[in-house]
C-alpha cells in the first residue's frame, strides 16, 4: 500500500516536472528563434529581393526592371548588370575611394576615441556617466541637423576659416567645404561614439591587477599598455572599427552634404543609380556588390578571431 | 644578521587618511614575513609601497642596501603575487610564466629551459600550453607563483596568497609555498588576514591596525607574549580581565580582578605600580577545568557552571559562567578515550591557571 502509494506521487511529481520542462524547451526555442525570424524577414527577404532585381534589365515601366523567371518559370537574367560593374572603371575606382575613405574615418576614430575610452573607463565613478552621457549626447540631434552644423563650420566665411583669419595664420580663406577633407572630418565626427562606446565596454571591465602585474615583471608603462591592453582591448576594437566601418562605406549624407560634385562614393552612385538614372537592376548590382565588399573581410575577421580563441593543444 | 629589507618612516596618505602611518620595520635575507591585519589596516598599502605601485608620502624603502623608494616597479629586484594572481588571460600558461624573462631580454633557450623549470617546480609542467581559463583556482595561484618567482628576485611580495582557495588547498599550499621559499631563499613578505595562514608559514608577523604596527614578533612571540589587547584578540581566541595591581613582590605580581571575580596571580614584573589598572589574557588552552579544587596554592582558582560545551573530537571547548555571570572560554584536549563526557550542562566547576599562563596588558 505504502509503497505503490509513494510510487504514484513519485509519477505525479515526474510527470508534472516533464511539462515544466517542455515548455522551458519550447521558450528557449522561441527566445533563439526569434532573432532569426528578424533576419530572414527583414534582412535575407529584402536581399533575395535586391539579388533578383540585379540579374534583371532596366525598363520604363512600373516595375522598372524585366522579370527574372518568365511566365514558363525559365530563368530569364543575366549577370550583365555585374559584369557592367567590372567593365566601367568608374565603379571601380568610387569602391575603392569609398574604402580608403571608410578606412581613414576609422583610423581617425580609433586614433581619437581610444584614448578618450581610456580615460574614461579609468575615470571615477561619477565622472565616468557624465562623460558617457556627453559621448551619447549629441544622438539626442538630428544627425541631418549635425551635418549641417559643420557646413557651418567649414564655410569659405565660416567659424573655422574666420578664426584662422583673425589669428592671422592665413590670409584668404581656405577651401574646406566640398573636399574629401570634409568628407573625412564628417564621417570622424558622425561615427565617433560608434567607436568609443565598445571601447569603453571592453576597457571597463579589464582587470587592472594584470597591467600592474606586467609592470611589476619588467615591462614599463607603454609595454604593458602594447603587451596587456591593447590585445586585450582587440574585441572591442575590432567591434567598433566594424561599427564605424560599415555605416561609413554606405554613407550617403555626409558626401552629398560636405562632398564637392566630383566626390563619388558609392553610397552616392547608388543613389544616383536608384533615383536620378532609374537603374533599379544595376543600382542592385552595386548594393550587392558592396554588401559582399563588406561581408567577406568580416567573415575573414571572424575566423581570425575564432582560430584566436580555440584552446592551444 | 644584516637587514635586507628597510623600512624607514614610511607613511601614506589619501587626502587626510593615513593608510600607513609613519611605520618602520627591518626584515632580514631568507625570512618569510608577514604582515598580518584586518582589512583597511593598510597593509596592502604597505605592499605596494614596497612593490613601487604607490609612492610613500614620507619615508624610505632599502632593498639590500640599494634605496628603491622613488624607483617605477618594472626596476625593482622585487616581484609580486596578486591576490587576484592576475594571470594574462590572452597568454598560454608557459607565455605567462616566460613573460617577466622576456622583457629583461633573456635568450630565447634560456627562457625555455627557466620556464620549464618553474613550471616542474609549481607541478605544472603539463600544463604549459594551456590557456589561464582552462585552469582551476589551485593551478592559477601556481602558475602566478612561478611567474612571479621566474625572475629570481630579491623579495617576493605575495598579496593574500591562500585566501582564494579551499581549506584543503589551502593547507598543502602553505607547505608547499614554505618549501619553495626554502629552496630558493628568496625573501618572502605576505599580506595576510588570516591568522592561521600567517601563524603557520611565518619566521615573523607584524600586527597591523590603523595603518600602524601594534607588535612585531615571531609567530610564538605573538601568541604567548601579546603585547596589547588588540594583538591578543586578533590572534587566535583569549579570556581577558581587567583588574587593578594589588600587590608587587619579588616573582609574582597580583592583581585584584572584579571582572574574574578573584586576585588573578602573575608573574613579577618591574614596569608596573600598585594601583596601575591592566588587563589580564589567559588563551583558553591554559585554563585546566574541572570539578574537584585544585590545591596548588599558586593557581588562579575560580568557581563557575559549564553553561555551554561543545565536543570538536580533539578538543572540548567549555563556556564556564562564573559566580558573576561572566563567560570564561576553556578548551581541553580530549586525551582519554571515553564513552561519556567528562563534564555536562551545568556541572558545577572550578577553573584554574599558572601565574606564568597569564599575560598582563598594560594598554
Amino acid at each position: 500500500m505504502a509503497p505503490a502509494q509513494r510510487r504514484g506521487v513519485a509519477g505525479v511529481t515526474l510527470m508534472a516536472g516533464d511539462t515544466a520542462f517542455r515548455t522551458d524547451q519550447l521558450w528557449r526555442r522561441v527566445a533563439v528563434a526569434a532573432p532569426y525570424l528578424w533576419l530572414l524577414v527583414f534582412f535575407l527577404a529584402p536581399f533575395a529581393i535586391i539579388l533578383k532585381i540585379s540579374l534583371a534589365d532596366p525598363i520604363i515601366a512600373q516595375p522598372p526592371f524585366t522579370q527574372t523567371f518568365d511566365a514558363e518559370g525559365d530563368f530569364a537574367g543575366s549577370a550583365d548588370n555585374f559584369r557592367f560593374l567590372l567593365t566601367d572603371k568608374l565603379y571601380a575606382v568610387t569602391y575603392l575611394r569609398s574604402v580608403v575613405m571608410a578606412a581613414a574615418a576609422t583610423i581617425l576614430c580609433l586614433a581619437l576615441g581610444f584614448p578618450m575610452a581610456y580615460g574614461i573607463a579609468r575615470s571615477d565613478a561619477t565622472t565616468r556617466s557624465l562623460l558617457l552621457l556627453l559621448i551619447v549626447l549629441p544622438f539626442w540631434i538630428s544627425f541631418l541637423l549635425r551635418v549641417y552644423a559643420w557646413m557651418g563650420l567649414m564655410n569659405n566665411y565660416g567659424v573655422i576659416n574666420n578664426l584662422l583669419m583673425w589669428i592671422g595664420i592665413i590670409e584668404q580663406p581656405i577651401q574646406l567645404m566640398y573636399t574629401d577633407f570634409a568628407i573625412f572630418v564628417g564621417l570622424a565626427y558622425s561615427y565617433l561614439p560608434f567607436m568609443i562606446l565598445p571601447l569603453y565596454a571592453t576597457l571597463e571591465r579589464m582587470d587592472l591587477d594584470l597591467i600592474e602585474a606586467a609592470q611589476d615583471l619588467g615591462a614599463s608603462r607603454t609595454r604593458a599598455f602594447w603587451d596587456i591592453t591593447w590585445p586585450l582591448a582587440r574585441p572591442g576594437i575590432i567591434a567598433g572599427c566594424l561599427l564605424v566601418f560599415i555605416p561609413a562605406m554606405g554613407e550617403y549624407v555626409i558626401p552629398y552634404l560636405l562632398g564637392g560634385p566630383e566626390a563619388l562614393l558609392i553610397g552616392r552612385v547608388l543613389f544616383d543609380e536608384f533615383f536620378v538614372n532609374r537603374d533599379w537592376p544595376l543600382a542592385s548590382a552595386v548594393a550587392i556588390v558592396l554588401l559582399l565588399l563588406l561581408v567577406v573581410p568580416i567573415v575573414l575577421l571572424q575566423r581570425n578571431q575564432a582560430k584566436r580563441e580555440e584552446p592551444a593543444t | 644578521m644584516k637587514d635586507f629589507i628597510r623600512i624607514r618612516g614610511i607613511s601614506k596618505y589619501f587626502g587626510d587618511f593615513a593608510a600607513v602611518d609613519d611605520v618602520s620595520l627591518d626584515i632580514a635575507k631568507g625570512e618569510l614575513f608577514s604582515i598580518l591585519g584586518g582589512s583597511g589596516c593598510g597593509k596592502t598599502t604597505l605592499l605596494r609601497i614596497l612593490a613601487g605601485f604607490e609612492l610613500p608620502t614620507k619615508g624610505t624603502v632599502e632593498i639590500d642596501g640599494v634605496d628603491v623608494t622613488n624607483q617605477p616597479p618594472y626596476q625593482r629586484p622585487v616581484n609580486m603575487m596578486f591576490q587576484s594572481y592576475a594571470i594574462f588571460p590572452h597568454m598560454s600558461v608557459a607565455k605567462n610564466v616566460a613573460y617577466g624573462l622576456q622583457k629583461e631580454g633573456v635568450a630565447r633557450t634560456d627562457i625555455e629551459k627557466r620556464v620549464d623549470q618553474a613550471l616542474d617546480l609549481v607541478q605544472l609542467r603539463d600544463f604549459a600550453k594551456r590557456k589561464p581559463d582552462q585552469l582551476s583556482g589551485g593551478q592559477r595561484q601556481r602558475v602566478a607563483l612561478a611567474r612571479a618567482i621566474i625572475k629570481r628576485p630579491k623579495v617576493l611580495l605575495l598579496d593574500e596568497p591562500l585566501a582564494a582557495l579551499d581549506k584543503k588547498l589551502r593547507e598543502r599550499t602553505q607547505f608547499e609555498l614554505m618549501n619553495i621559499q626554502d629552496e630558493l631563499g628568496i625573501t618572502f613578505v605576505v599580506v595576510t588576514h588570516d591568522q592561521e595562514e600567517a601563524m603557520t608559514l611565518s619566521t615573523r608577523i607584524a600586527v597591523m591596525e590603523q595603518g600602524r604596527f601594534l607588535q612585531i614578533g615571531t609567530p610564538l612571540e605573538i601568541y604567548e607574549y601579546p603585547r596589547n589587547r588588540f594583538v591578543a584578540d586578533f590572534i587566535g581566541t583569549i579570556n581577558t580581565f581587567d583588574g587593578t595591581v594589588q600587590q608587587i613582590d619579588e616573582n609574582t605580581l597580583v592583581i585584584d580582578s572584579e571582572e574574574a571575580g578573584t586576585t588573578i596571580t602573575a608573574l613579577g614584573r618591574h614596569d608596573v605600580v600598585v594601583g596601575q589598572k591592566v588587563c589580564v589574557a589567559v588563551r583558553p588552552e591554559k585554563i585546566f577545568v574541572g570539578k574537584d579544587e585544585p590545591d596548588n596554592s599558586e593557581d588562579t582558582r575560580v568557581r563557575g557552571v559549564v553553561h555551554d560545551l561543545g565536543y570538536l573530537g580533539n578538543l572540548s571547548l567549555y563556556r564556564i559562567k562564573l559566580v558573576n555571570d561572566n563567560i570564561v572560554l576553556v578548551s581541553s584536549q580530549n586525551r582519554r578515550r571515553s564513552a561519556s563526557r567528562f563534564l555536562e550542562w551545568e556541572d558545577e566547576v572550578w577553573i584554574s591557571w599558572r601565574p606564568r599562563s597569564v599575560a598582563v596588558l598594560l594598554e
